[in-house]
């Protein structure tokens, strides 16, 4: 899924690169520090964006970045909060309250995502290619 | 104040934390419940003859919930002192229960050291034990190894047992590892389809005399979708039990008391012991009532007596507060 119709050879090699990490993170999603370790290695110098988590929702619910940026997820809450790709891509551990996590989006598409442990909190994630 | 919501509820659910508080103010003062037949009715206080009648049952159980050992924020800073006085209470019961259940949530962030506290505040109270997770206690990085490690031995599947005691036929079920997610449609619990053959097939040898209790975390009917306290396929489940005479459904996961009667089954969530939740749709979020002042916290929190008496199929219920 990190595979994108990117025609510029350039980015055909990145866009392998990114496809190892995706691997890794699919074959390791229990693991969700690889894939953002991963990601940032590539990615040197991006761009970040936040999600808060409050009140057992994700503000902003629907958040458009580039490719290449991080994006924290930060828990303001008084409850416990775990965030989950709905196809597996990335997994934080369960966020207690003032924890966060981060995730680099390497590749443009979209991401909905959960609170595994509230399975009615839902976000997406909107990554445009990168200069676009 | 109202007592009561116009939220479109259910008929059990129909009530605000406020007059929850007043019915658990009046349960608290000892009153013994008993479901006959559908209707619930008050057998007098406790110590009366009637109380001490259904004390003198077949079988008696306690359940507790909803430790969330590891909490750390107001209301509550110090939930092992308020699980200390709930295993205490049980200690100091005139009648001993066989056993005692939680209904999951043992710890807040699944953590060895939070399981470790727990365990050592329950083992005081020297009875077995029969544990199901909530969703806190699968928030390892394994998705409920650690869990399934330590509490899931003797058990099927993901964790999900029967055992039978005193003539009753116990099923503990696990709605936490499915889930149905809330893009398009309510994100709602779900037991799975293994575990319901698994459901079909225990009961399925049973007498429709059999008292039954199913035991699960997150409520096994519909409380309220928008906060997610519910079971997308618990239908299946009630509908391999809806032939016996007294099926009773005691869950966690809301930290406060709904019940509600449907034919033969009664649906009762319980309280906590670590901090209270709002009534549904009374607060913006589902999370912990931070505002619940130190000297109140303990009548929003419980432990629930079962007694079963023989020739009698349904049990008669007691919920009290941690309040002296």
């Amino acid at each position: 899924m990190l595979t994108t119709m990117n025609p510029a050879s350039r980015r055909r090699r990145m866009t392998l690169l990114l496809g190892a990490v995706g691997v890794a993170a699919l074959l390791a999603a229990a693991l969700p520090e690889l894939t953002a370790a991963g990601a940032a290695a590539v990615t040197a110098a991006a761009s970040s964006a936040t999600v808060d988590i409050d009140n057992f929702a994700f503000t902003p619910a629907a958040l458009t970045v580039t490719a290449g940026t991080t994006v924290t997820w930060k828990n303001e809450d008084d409850s416990p909060h775990r965030i989950g790709d709905k196809n597996g891509t990335f997994k934080s551990a369960a966020l207690d309250t003032d924890d966060s996590f981060s995730h680099t989006f390497a590749a443009p598409g979209e991401y909905p995502y959960i609170c595994t442990i509230h399975p009615y909190m839902v976000g997406t994630i909107i990554v445009k290619p990168a200069g676009s | 104040m109202a007592d009561r919501d116009d939220k479109d509820l259910s008929g059990a659910a129909k009530m605000n934390r406020r007059g929850l508080l007043k019915c658990m103010a009046w349960t608290g003062t000892g009153v013994v419940w008993t479901l006959s037949g559908g209707v619930p009715r008050t057998l007098g206080l406790i110590g009366g003859a009637a109380a001490a009648e259904a004390s003198q049952g077949a079988l008696t159980f306690v359940q507790i919930s909803d430790s969330h050992i590891g909490f750390h924020l107001p209301p509550n800073p110090d939930p092992s002192a308020t699980l200390t006085e709930a295993i205490e209470k049980i200690k100091a019961m005139p009648t001993q229960p066989a056993f005692l259940v939680h209904t999951g949530d043992i710890s807040h962030l699944s953590k060895e050291e939070q399981w470790d506290d727990a365990d050592q505040i329950i083992k005081s109270a020297n009875k077995q034990v029969f544990f199901l997770p909530g969703e806190h206690d699968v928030a390892d990085a394994d998705n409920g190894k650690a869990y399934l490690a330590r509490y899931g031995k003797n058990t099927k599947g993901k964790g999900w047992y029967s055992f039978d005691h005193g003539g009753v036929h116990f099923v503990g079920l696990i709605n936490v590892f499915e889930f149905q997610p809330g893009f398009k449609s309510a994100g709602l619990a779900k037991i799975g389809d293994e575990q319901l053959e698994w459901l079909e097939k225990d009961v399925k040898g049973l007498s429709a005399s059999t008292p039954i209790v199913l035991m699960a975390h997150l409520p096994l009917w519909t409380i309220y979708e928008q906060w997610g306290w519910g079971t997308q396929d618990a239908g299946r489940a009630l509908g391999y039990v809806k032939r016996f005479g007294s099926v009773t459904v005691l869950n966690g996961h809301i930290h406060q008391i709904i019940q509600k009667v449907e034919g033969n089954v009664t649906f009762h969530t319980a309280d906590s012991t670590a901090f209270p939740q709002p009534a549904p749709g009374t607060a913006p979020a589902p999370g912990p009532m931070k505002e619940v002042p130190a000297n109140e916290l303990r009548k929003y929190l419980g432990i629930r007596t079962v007694n079963y008496v023989r020739g009698k199929g349904a049990p008669a219920l007691i919920d009290s507060m941690l309040v002296a």
